[in-house]
């Protein structure tokens, strides 16, 4: 394929491949799917420096169904491939495709090793809160008590909270959105491209076969003004049916109020560079079931500006060649002392 | 006094003494020193696994071996010369290695009751008859440094620190050599230290000029350049080797070398090395486990990296699932192991080849990849060249072994001229026609071709799962499995296709018996085999370099002898493949102490299939 070709302004249907597409009727990631494809053609980036890497799990499958170069690799580990590529070509636009097992589980190591590292590449976890591709057993994100195949009588294991993790291992960009929500899934798609660093999106994704519902409260229309804060740069933080209800913060304590009784400026306004604020709302992770519990966060929490591993990689070999001049292999091999054998 | 000179063909000498006590930088530096006169030399330092181990113990004995001469050297040595030691411990762990008649240089402030008991001693073996065999030199290491150093602005505990010079010293002195090499490095280490230069130094001539005007010896000694072959040489270690290797072959494929590693001992020393050269383009990423390793070397190979990993046994253990999906993805990457012993933790510090089978068939289902191993320290250069090549050019991983022995000991090298080593031509697509690109279509060696992400029109996804012909997509269909299978086992075969016929390496080409080894094993088997020859034994030596594919004329040869033995470093490995592959009733002598064989061990061996008829 020639230049001019790539110049031609793509369409979402560029980035498709003729593979059929397998995940089961009703799966949260055709919507997925759909929407990165949707906004591939607006990040003005050739589909030739495009790479999707993902590990094992059903959301893993994506680079197939990605019409760029791909990789569908081992459990766990496409963070870890990922690296390994941008270090090695840091000119690409890297994304890796993931799940709640794949990297919170099984790659839960590299994932956070990935994070501190802060490589310029964009991650979206697909949460669906379970093993699909394994018939149903619990996951890390599974809530405590979860009955599963594996978890007759209830889950032990007191589950991860994503992004807290995530800005635990001070990642530089977190966000959550869900599948049901096409036009948010595409704002903080956009926004986690446009960030550069580690981009850590969250995607609660229901899995229709082996968790329906899991995130019903937050996606349907009866319950989602109720149960949902969508967070904006420099609003107020607003929720509930009527937008009738805010969060104010009490000293560090946030606190649900009613409009009718508060004045909207006391409000707590969301800053996406405010750390300290930004670690509150990881802890907005509450059972949607408990009493006074508050609304689940969705939007970009967090971005701060802090440098690329793979740049300051570039840089080192640019100060070292300038150092001691570009490499001579002659030399290299023949060393310091030399001595001949005549 | 005026002394004799003597002259010596060969030396073996063993420095011992506790694990802080500089020994392998005493070492190393009498090395370097030898080797600039010209010596063909032959090393193995042995330290514990402990960083530092209770001082004065046993267990905290660290040791540098070195055997030097004006003849051709293979091995470190069966038995030493001369032993060095600083302490009662070092004394003690050392003392079977001493010939009969040999010289022990003591530091008799090692001796005291303190470190006698913590060596076990119930008496001094300076008071009782242990030393009646040997020639002894004692000398208070301690109190001459001190003395050297009265009035500097050194506590007690630094000014001990110096004794190693001291002792160097002497034997430069002992030996005939400048302090010249030493005194260079010693400014160099401690160019902000100028109080530490100087009392360094002080001490190192203390102990030569000691050597000068103690009566403790009449002759002095001196070993002569060796004959080698003529040319340029320096002194190399087999990771140091490895390193530069890797250089190479990347500078000559044109691809940026990518080594991504996690630590571990005896492999760390290749990252160490490799990290100096970023003006090279060299990307050293030390990755946060073994596994991450791995995969950030299949990513930077995805990317058009020469993507290079390295390990022991167990980091090796980690990276397996990783190096099949490498196997699948059919991209060139290589795998270094520098072997130790196992299995699990195992012996750390020592060295074994016992991880033979793990390369070659360490991985779920049918995963063949070619497997290489370096013969000693500076074999390590090319065999690791050679090895990036077949990865480069055959498009797969490859495994390249290496052992904590060669990794560690140096040995003169004979280094070769960049133009010298042969080119390396990475598959890469013809950017120009792109519509028809199928990824897993291959030429007549099976090699599929590399398309690397930002060429256009190449877009195309790989994977783990099994693949369809040609096409790469997924498949389950049995039959194009078998075929797969297949097919990627015959593209590792047809390896053999480009590497050169197996040679009988020393002794005859024809005979009773055939010494097949493979590995570190190669320095002790060829002079095992030269001392066979002069008793008339119809002897030969046949050592592998490729262990799979194995050479193509390998039966042949295996055919032309009566009996094959197979010394190895474990209990039996590369037997069992030569078993399994030529139905030959093969004869294993196997060691597996952690340290080489001695030459006697293999002598041994061959004299007794020699009688067998």
């Amino acid at each position: 394929m020639s230049e001019l070709v790539e110049e031609v302004v793509l369409s979402p249907k560029d980035f498709a491949t003729d593979q059929d597409v397998r995940w089961c009727p009703g799966c949260g990631d055709y919507s997925i799917l759909k929407q990165v494809q949707s906004i591939m053609p607006e990040l003005g980036i050739k589909k030739k420096d495009i790479v999707f890497i993902s590990g094992i799990g059903c959301s893993s499958r994506f680079p197939y169904y990605m019409d760029t170069f791909g990789m569908h690799s081992i459990h766990g580990r496409a963070t870890a491939i990922a690296s390994g590529l941008k270090i090695s070509r840091p000119e690409l636009s890297v994304w890796v495709v993931t799940g709640d097992g794949d990297a919170l589980s099984i790659g839960g190591n590299h994932l956070i090793h990935m994070i501190r590292r802060n490589f310029d590449l964009n991650v979206l976890l697909f949460n669906n809160e379970i093993y699909g591709l394994t018939k149903g057993q619990y996951s890390p994100t599974s809530p405590e008590g979860k009955v599963t195949k594996s978890t007759p009588i209830g889950s032990l294991d007191h589950p991860f909270n994503p992004l807290k993790l995530c800005l635990g291992a001070d990642s530089t960009f977190i966000a959550r959105t869900m599948d049901r929500d096409p036009k948010h899934q595409r704002e903080v798609l956009l926004k986690g491209s446009q960030h550069v660093g580690t981009s850590m999106i969250e995607i609660y994704q229901n899995c229709n076969v082996f968790n329906d519902g899991a995130f019903e409260v937050f996606t349907d229309k009866s319950s989602k003004k109720e149960e949902t804060l969508f967070l904006e740069k420099d609003k107020p933080l607003i929720f509930g049916n009527e937008n009738e209800k805010g969060i104010k913060l009490d000293g560090s304590t946030p606190k649900v109020v009613n409009l009718s009784e508060e004045c909207i400026d006391d409000l707590w306004i969301h800053d996406d560079k405010d750390k300290f604020k930004a670690q509150l709302l990881t802890t907005f992770f509450d059972n949607p079931s408990v009493e006074g519990h508050l609304p689940r966060p969705f939007g970009v929490f967090y971005q701060e500006d802090r440098y690329r591993y793979e740049e300051a990689m570039e840089e080192q070999i640019q100060y070292a060649t300038k150092k001691d001049g570009k490499g001579n292999l002659d030399e290299l091999l023949r060393g310091k002392n030399v001595w001949k054998s005549e | 006094m005026t002394k004799v000179v003597e002259e010596k063909q060969e030396v073996t000498i063993v420095f011992a003494g506790d694990s802080g006590d500089g020994i392998q930088l005493t070492g190393t530096q009498f090395t370097n020193t030898n080797a600039l006169y010209g010596n063909d030399i032959s090393t193995f330092p042995n330290y514990p696994a402990e960083i530092r181990a209770p001082q004065g113990t046993l267990a905290g004995v660290s040791g540098f071996q070195l055997h030097f001469g004006s003849v051709e050297i293979s091995t470190p040595g069966d038995a030493c010369d001369v032993l060095v030691a600083m302490n009662a411990a070092a004394f003690k762990v050392n003392l079977s290695r001493l010939k009969k008649n040999g010289t022990v240089i003591l530091n008799t402030d090692g001796f005291s009751a303190r470190s006698l008991k913590l060596a076990d001693y119930e008496t001094s073996p300076l008071e009782d008859s242990t030393l009646n065999d040997y020639r002894t030199i004692e000398i208070d290491v301690t109190k001459m440094t001190r003395t050297t150093l009265e009035g500097s602005s050194l506590g007690k505990k630094e000014m001990d620190r110096s004794r190693n010079m001291f002792v160097l010293g002497f034997l430069y002195y002992m030996y005939n050599r400048t302090l010249k090499g030493t005194e260079e490095f010693i400014k160099q280490k401690f160019s902000k230290y100028p109080e530490l230069i100087e009392a360094n130094i002080s001490v190192l001539k203390a102990g030569y000029n000691f050597g000068d005007t103690s009566e403790t010896f009449t002759s002095r000694y001196n070993v002569k350049a060796a004959s080698l072959p003529k040319g340029e040489y320096r002194n190399i270690m087999g990771n140091q080797a490895t390193a530069l290797g890797l250089i190479a072959a990347s500078d000559k494929a044109k691809l940026d070398l990518f080594y991504g590693s996690y630590p571990i001992t005896p492999a760390s020393d290749i990252l160490h090395e490799l990290a100096k050269h970023k003006n090279f383009g060299v990307r050293t990423f030390q990755a946060e486990d073994e596994i991450a390793a791995i995969c950030s070397v299949i990513g930077a190979s995805f990317g058009g990296k020469l993507g290079v990993t390295a390990s022991s046994g167990p980091g090796i253990a980690l990276k397996g699932e990783a190096i099949g999906l490498g196997i699948m993805l059919e991209l060139p990457m290589l795998i270094i192991n520098v072997q130790r012993g196992g299995p699990s933790t195992g012996l750390p510090t020592k060295t074994e080849q016992a991880d033979l089978l793990q390369a070659l068939y360490g991985r779920n289902g049918e995963a063949p990849m070619p497997v290489i191993s370096a013969s000693s320290p500076s074999d390590c250069f090319s065999a690791v060249f050679e090895a990036c090549r077949i990865a480069i050019e055959h498009m797969t991983p490859v495994f390249f072994l290496s052992d904590g022995y060669i990794a560690n000991g140096s040995e003169p090298w004979s280094f070769p001229k960049g133009e010298d080593l042969k080119s390396i031509t990475p598959k890469m697509v013809d950017a120009k026609k792109g519509e028809s690109y199928l990824p897993y279509k291959r030429d007549e060696n099976l090699v599929r071709e590399w398309a690397l992400p930002g060429t256009a029109g190449f877009e195309h996804r790989l994977g783990g799962l099994e693949k369809e012909e040609n096409t790469g997509n997924i498949s389950y269909d049995p039959e194009n499995h078998q075929k797969m299978v297949k097919i990627r086992e015959e593209k590792i075969e047809k390896i053999a296709d480009s590497i050169p016929p197996q040679q009988i390496n020393n002794g005859v080409e024809k005979g009773d018996v055939l010494v097949l080894s493979w590995g570190s094993t190669y320095g002790v088997v060829k002079t095992a085999i030269k001392h066979c020859l002069e008793q008339d034994l119809k002897v030969g030596h046949a050592h592998l370099r490729y262990i799979n594919p194995l050479p193509k004329n390998l039966g042949e040869i295996l055919s032309r002898f009566d009996r094959v033995i197979i010394p190895e470093m474990n209990n039996g490995q590369l037997i069992k493949v030569i078993r399994d592959k030529f139905l030959i009733d093969a004869q294993g002598l196997n060691k597996i102490k952690g340290i080489p064989f001695s030459t006697q061990e293999i002598v041994d061996a061959i004299i007794q299939n020699s009688a067998i008829k």
